[in-house]
């Protein structure tokens, strides 16, 4: 971010960033900054609040005003907390429960069965919000699970996105089934799940990040680099890795 | 929460020792006054439009997003998993402020909001995106910008 603000006023363009990793902003020493203390990927602060995103939105465009830099101004308000985790209070829970099956069943009828459970939650985000982020694959959420369920067991789940490559194919589907979850997770208007709440869910309570763990591992021993690379790199995410110790 | 302290040793050692090259100083440009400025957003997020295809790891193109995109017809496909989408799933605005900077234009606070408005991956090297960024400058001058807000993810 800071590079691109360095490209363009030398080119006479003024600019303003938004800065999230204050040590990356005093190394790189962009025109004009305002860091916020905010969690990576919230840089305006809280979703769905106008006035608080305006205060940070116009925090940074006051900045422009200034010719001095470079300069990096901090904004010091902080996001309010999400739901309570302590111990002695009742935090966030997932709105659905899983039962558990009858008797025996493979990890793929678990993962269809838990995702049948959460697609109405997921219906319902999609219809509030008026828009899904399960996008990246462009197939059905059955044909992800599918496709999950099947290199997570080592079965040959040939070209599942016309195409694109073995590696690419994995991050978009893989992507789009995290993001099912999220979306269902969090369907519930005030909610109170923190990004931390939802991980933990995930990774460590639902059978689709275990299939994801599965498809790591499957992954890490092939013989695609680039694969390898997406699956040891962009998949489980480094706060689930340490908070879970995965 | 951004603060390295608050973040996993493994995450914030990574982010600790990411590679930030010092470019500066470079000379502010000055500007009119900010209810005259024309704004536009560059956001390193990797959102597009959803009928282009998504951001694969090391691309160091952008995508252009017109102001009036319907928020149902912007897609985020940054490759990393180490930073929170439920904000975004439930508000676009969180990371693509453009209904904050249209009220802004509509308060007169800013002179207006720019027709286009850009997004990179931020992921890849800086040093890879310049000659786009640069080839950004003559779409921007040419409908007015005289502002540009950049947000990370």
């Amino acid at each position: 971010m800071s590079a691109i603000g360095h490209y363009l006023e030398a080119a006479g363009i003024p600019t303003v960033s938004i800065s999230l990793i204050r040590l990356h902003s005093e190394k790189m020493r962009p025109p004009r900054a305002l860091w916020v203390p905010y969690e990576l990927g919230r840089p305006m602060g809280v979703p769905n609040d106008a006035a608080f995103q305006t205060r940070v939105l116009r925090a940074a465009l006051s900045l422009l005003a200034r010719t001095d830099g470079p300069l990096i101004v901090d904004h010091l308000e902080d996001a309010p907390a999400g739901a309570p985790t302590s111990a002695e209070d009742v935090g966030w829970t997932c709105p659905v429960s899983f039962p558990a099956p009858a008797g025996e069943e493979t990890p793929a009828l678990a993962l269809k069965r838990e995702m049948d459970s959460l697609k109405p939650w997921q219906a319902l985000a999609q219809e509030r919000r008026g828009r899904t982020t399960v996008d990246q694959s462009g197939i059905s959420i059955d044909a992800v699970a599918d496709y999950v369920a099947r290199f997570a067991a080592g079965e040959d789940v040939g070209e599942p996105l016309e195409g694109v490559t073995a590696a690419e194919a994995f991050k978009r589907i893989t992507d789009d089934l995290q993001a099912f979850y999220q979306e269902a997770a969090t369907a519930q208007p005030g909610h109170g799940a923190t990004h931390a709440d939802v991980l933990d869910w995930f990774w460590g309570q639902t059978a689709a990040g275990k299939q994801l763990l599965a498809c790591s591992e499957r992954a890490s021993a092939g013989d695609d680099k680039r694969l390898k690379f997406i699956a040891e790199r962009l998949l489980v995410p480094h706060v689930a890795r340490a908070r879970l110790n995965l | 929460m951004a603060r390295l302290e608050d973040l996993p040793p493994e995450l914030a050692s990574h982010m600790e020792h990411l590679p930030c090259p010092d470019m500066g100083p470079t000379a502010c440009a000055d500007g009119p006054p900010l209810a005259e400025r024309r704004v536009a957003i560059i956001s390193t997020a990797g959102l597009g439009r959803k009928s282009e295809g998504g951001f694969n790891p090391g691309d160091a193109d952008y995508r252009v997003i017109p102001a009036d995109l319907p928020a149902a017809d912007l897609t985020m496909s940054h490759i990393s998993v180490n930073y929170d989408r439920t904000g975004f799933q439930e508000d676009i605005n969180i990371a693509f402020p453009i209904e904050r900077l249209q009220a802004l234009a509509d308060a007169g606070e800013i002179g207006s909001v720019a027709d286009y408005h850009y997004s990179f991956m931020g992921a890849t090297d800086p040093a890879n995106m310049q000659s786009a960024v640069e080839s950004l400058v003559g779409p921007l001058q040419a409908e007015g910008v005289n502002a540009v807000v950049l947000i990370p993810v």
